[in-house]
């Protein structure tokens, strides 16, 4: 066990690193030089400052309008989202076999809609709520038809918007439940033995046990998924365009319609930032929130380092269920 | 240079990156140099010097695109003020 130490083992990182500076940094480099520049074409390029900015964060702009109207309907879109699919999946996760064989055949059905391709999932829905040949939307109008109005994603928002929202519950809830069953399936018998004793009902089953020992899971499941919603592209993309109008225009959306659409690479580069910041932030939370959930029950009671940490509360054994689901 | 010059770099953008290669510089040194271990501040979670440098980054541009929404381009020397005494706050206490 005796490790030489050699500083010049650093060396050997040192494509990587270049690898990285090509690829990764340099590439962030040239976005944040075109956020403070304009150019009409022909590579040519004039000095904008903070010109893009002070536009793209002013909602009286053309620019901070689109902006802003996409980020609050992708907030909005993020929260429709998660208030479905958390309580949903929850539902789904109570209501699996714990044990037998249709353990592993409801394993199978919740994890089917995960590993299709995103793309795949948009066309799917595509053609599943259209209304001249598509399932889904055919049922639907043949129900409304009495009541006067149509179903048509593509020219109603709500409709539209009822469709992406009903895609998302079926291509992600499916995450959420299986998190939520090895949260579940980690809870020993005993407990349920216990509470079976105290004549416990079940919805206090489910708020002093399932609920307390799902908070973990839980707690990754609402950051991954707000962090995919936040960032979702493909399924709008390919199911709606963004439309009617702009209505589904989400921030990624908007963004490669700046970018690529009208190759306004300053507006573009600048909005890129902001919503990177944003991702980032979130991130930064997310991963912090994933790392120290355990620990912080125990630095509670430690403000000084170099204290002893105070015993650790009975109901947290550890399972480290969200370091593989990540 | 010449052959650079196809990707439009401004020297302003240059020295932004200069700041920042500069202080990941000083921060690797600093960890060489002296050594430290992690604290518990008032987020109650761990953080090293890393940590907080990243806190006071992220922040200060929030700081800064704010300022910029709300007070304008005019005087952006309000937002690094602010920013800097972010930094140090950050720094202090996180």
């Amino acid at each position: 066990m005796n490790k030489t130490v050699n500083n010049r083992a650093w060396l050997l990182v040192l494509p990587v690193f270049a690898l990285v500076a090509f690829s990764a940094v340099l590439p962030l480099m040239t976005v944040v030089n075109y956020s403070v520049q304009d150019t009409f074409g022909n590579n040519q390029f004039f000095w904008n400052g903070l010109g893009w900015y002070q536009e793209l964060l002013d909602p009286s702009s053309q620019l901070g309008e689109r902006f802003y109207d996409a980020l609050w309907r992708n907030l909005l879109f993020s929260g429709i989202v998660l208030a479905l699919e958390v309580p949903l999946g929850i539902l789904v996760a109570l209501s699996m076999p714990r044990r037998g064989i249709g353990v592993a055949f409801a394993l199978v059905i919740m994890a089917l809609p995960l590993l299709i391709p995103w793309n795949v999932v948009g066309t799917i829905w595509q053609v599943f709520a259209r209304s001249d040949i598509g399932l889904f939307g055919y049922a639907v109008n043949r129900a409304l038809a009495p009541l006067g109005t149509d179903f048509n994603y593509t020219q109603g928002v709500l409709a539209a918007w009822i469709t992406i929202v009903i895609m998302d519950v079926w291509h992600w809830t499916g995450l959420i439940a299986l998190l939520c069953y090895a949260g579940l399936k980690s809870i020993p018998d005993a407990y349920y033995q216990a509470a079976r004793i105290d004549g416990a009902s079940r919805f206090a089953v489910f708020t002093t046990i399932q609920l307390p020992k799902m908070r973990r899971v839980l707690l990754i499941a609402v950051l991954l998924r707000f962090m995919d919603s936040f960032m979702i592209y493909t399924e709008p993309f390919v199911l709606t365009g963004g439309g009617p109008g702009n209505s589904t225009t989400f921030l990624s959306i908007d963004l490669v319609k700046l970018a690529l659409g009208q190759f306004d690479l300053g507006k573009a580069a600048a909005m890129s930032i902001v919503y990177n910041l944003i991702i980032l932030a979130a991130c930064w939370v997310f991963y912090t929130v994933m790392v120290n959930v355990g620990v912080e029950r125990r630095a509670l009671g430690t403000p000084t380092a170099g204290e002893t940490p105070p015993a650790e509360p009975a109901s947290a054994p550890v399972i480290p269920i969200e370091r593989r689901a990540a | 240079m010449q052959q650079f010059a196809w990707m439009a770099w401004t020297w302003q953008t240059a020295l932004f990156f200069a700041g920042i290669a500069a202080l990941l510089a000083t921060m690797t040194l600093l960890a060489a140099l002296r050594p430290e271990t992690e604290r518990f501040g008032v987020l109650r979670i761990p953080t090293t010097r890393g940590d907080r440098l990243f806190l006071s980054l992220v922040g200060s541009a929030f700081i800064h695109l704010a300022w910029l929404g709300l007070a304008g381009p005019d005087h952006m020397w309000g937002a690094a003020v602010l920013s800097l005494a972010y930094a140090g706050a950050v720094f202090r206490w996180v």
